[in-house]
């Protein structure tokens, strides 16, 4: 549904060298990135402010035309192919709005419908769908400059819909919404993603929209793919470990030690202490614990997805 | 394109937008005659101190105004919009208009269409109608077709210019009110007779860049005046043929701008 082999895009930019004189200096934003996305995958692209995300995701809709190197989605080449292709993908850029300011909702979803030349069917069959998932009712008369961000952000997404998109294209969806908005953005998208016939790649900041949603994440980095995998594959490449925490009954006896796990705290007067499990199953650490002291209370914590990418954006 | 029903739509979206804030409508759209009633009233002007400029009385003169306004004006309100080009680049809010399926100019100028300028356009054609009333013209087939063509030509040619200043911003975001200088400063120059200016600032405006091709010519054509310049009578009939030039040329350099295209960061 996508490949790109190689894909650069180089931006030349002034500095400021003396008073009068400044230098030239080619910043390469995107560094030759090779990947392929199949139909129906939901794909987590992210990577520090500045990795070329934005810039990526504008090559592959036909906004910027790239330096080097192959690029084509839907069997087509964004840039030459630009209007044939943006009646086959949807977008939505977080921060740039496909609506009409100042019209009411239901008009901008009425002119895109010309604008895509939808049958009219198949218009109302996805925008109630949209209005049902999206709980669009309320506001879809107001004025589109009157919305709450998180109405606007919903209004966004129908619209890039409702043309019936093959691939949708989403940078940043739920940048600026509040709690309840981004779990209604999140669950609309997986609903969608389920349906499996939606090819679905995005941009975040917020990994909890990763792993609510993408089962593949692609990190990139100074323009270059640094990880390409299951959630699961970049916890195992860079070690990261469940916890188990333990409030007991007494402090724990000298000495004590559980096989296949490291005590990495202890709190609370002795009360609380933490493990990190290393060759060990929460199954067989719970029990050994439970055998050499009472416990009041335990959970064990997964590792925190945050934390490993911070690990790797800090690793630059 | 081909298809033009997501243009009127886009277009008749355009007109609700403009019409939401009422009252700012009515006023911009009667201050916006004022603009075009003072380049005429300029030449009324110039023509009480003295009864000839550049060899041509008032009523000549006011036909060569009428055909470069009517033109203007109409380039004007369907193209001139462009120029809010450079806001777009500069905030990258082009992109929203690169992601639809539609050519990216016209959704541009549709997006923009400037309701307010209309009766411009009714004052450029009426002050063209009563200048050519005024005037004593041998009709014949040719130049009949030749008052038809020429506001037309006109108009492609001034929209040219207006794509040609509003492109600058692709690669050159600051470009700034650049452009002006050659929308509305040719909109200046042609509405006189291009005999009042002088030397190489004549041969390069009116001759090297074509706007004495817009309304001066043909007015030599339409009076069966000699050009005192000494160009042959049918430079008159040549405007079409330039707008076209300056049109294929507005053409390429606004494609290649739009691949130049740099967006911003989000």
């Amino acid at each position: 549904m996508i490949k790109m082999k190689d894909l650069r895009k180089d931006f030349t930019v002034r500095v400021k060298a003396s008073r009068f004189r400044r230098k030239k200096r080619t910043v390469a934003a995107v560094d030759g990135v090779s990947l392929t996305i199949d139909r129906g995958e939901m794909v987590g692209y992210i990577g520090p402010n500045g990795a070329g995300k934005s810039t990526t995701l504008k090559m592959l809709t036909g906004v910027l035309t790239p330096s080097s190197g192959e690029v084509s989605v839907c069997g087509l080449t964004p840039v030459p192919q630009r209007t044939k292709l943006a009646l086959r993908i949807g977008v939505v850029f977080g921060q740039r709005s496909q609506l009409w300011w100042d019209l009411p909702l239901r008009e901008s979803f009425q002119l895109l419908r010309h604008i895509y030349r939808v049958p009219a069917a198949d218009h109302a069959s996805r925008l109630k769908r949209c209005r049902d998932l999206l709980d669009l009712d309320e506001f879809l008369d107001t004025p589109v400059r009157q919305l709450s961000l998180g109405q606007r952000m919903r209004g966004e997404l129908t619209a890039a819909l409702l043309h019936g998109p093959e691939v949708l294209f989403l940078d940043e969806p739920t940048i600026g919404l509040d709690v309840v908005s981004k779990q209604a953005v999140r669950s609309f998208l997986a609903e969608l993603g389920a349906t499996g016939d939606v090819t679905l790649v995005l941009t975040t900041h917020d990994l909890a929209d990763i792993e609510r949603l993408c089962e593949r994440l692609v990190v990139i980095d100074h323009g270059r793919v640094v990880h390409d995998g299951s959630i699961e594959a970049l916890h195992t490449r860079y070690g990261s470990r469940r916890t188990l925490v333990a409030d007991l009954e007494k402090p724990l006896p000298d000495g004590f030690a559980l096989p296949g796990a490291d005590l990495t705290a202890v709190t609370a007067n002795g009360h609380r202490v933490t493990f990190t499990l290393d060759s060990t199953t929460a199954g067989v650490a719970v029990a050994g614990l439970v055998a050499a002291v009472p416990v009041r209370d335990l959970s064990v914590v997964e590792p925190d997805i945050e934390d490993v990418v911070a690990r790797l954006y800090a690793e630059r | 394109m081909g298809d033009w029903r997501p243009y009127s739509a886009l277009a008749a979206a355009q007109f609700r937008s403009a019409v939401a804030y009422r009252v700012s409508f009515m006023v911009e759209l009667f201050g916006n005659v004022g603009a075009t009633v003072f380049d005429v009233l300029t030449v009324l002007v110039l023509f009480r101190a003295t009864p000839a400029v550049g060899g041509f009385s008032l009523r000549e003169a006011v036909l060569i105004v009428g055909l470069s306004s009517a033109g203007f004006a109409l380039a004007d309100f369907l193209v001139g919009n462009v120029d809010r080009l450079k806001n777009y680049v500069r905030a990258g809010t082009l992109d929203a208009v690169l992601v639809r399926p539609l050519a990216a100019l016209p959704q541009l100028l549709l997006m923009d269409i400037p309701v307010r300028k209309a009766l411009r356009v009714v004052f450029g054609f009426v002050v063209l109608g009563l200048a050519v009333a005024a005037n004593d013209i041998d009709w014949t087939a040719a130049r009949v077709l030749l008052v038809v063509l020429t506001p037309l030509a006109a108009t492609v040619f001034f929209g040219s210019i207006f794509v040609l200043s509003a492109s600058l911003a692709f690669w050159w975001v600051d470009s700034g009110e650049i452009g002006a200088a050659f929308t509305y400063g040719g909109r200046d120059f042609t509405s006189y007779p291009i005999s009042v200016y002088g030397g190489w600032f004549r041969n390069l405006f009116a001759y090297a860049l074509g706007f004495g091709f817009v309304a001066y010519q043909p007015a030599l054509a339409l009076l069966g005046r000699p050009d005192p310049l000494g160009l042959p009578a049918w430079a008159g009939f040549l405007s079409p043929l330039v707008a076209a030039v300056a049109a294929a040329i507005a053409a390429g350099v606004w494609r290649a701008g739009i691949r130049q295209y740099r967006s911003t960061g989000s």
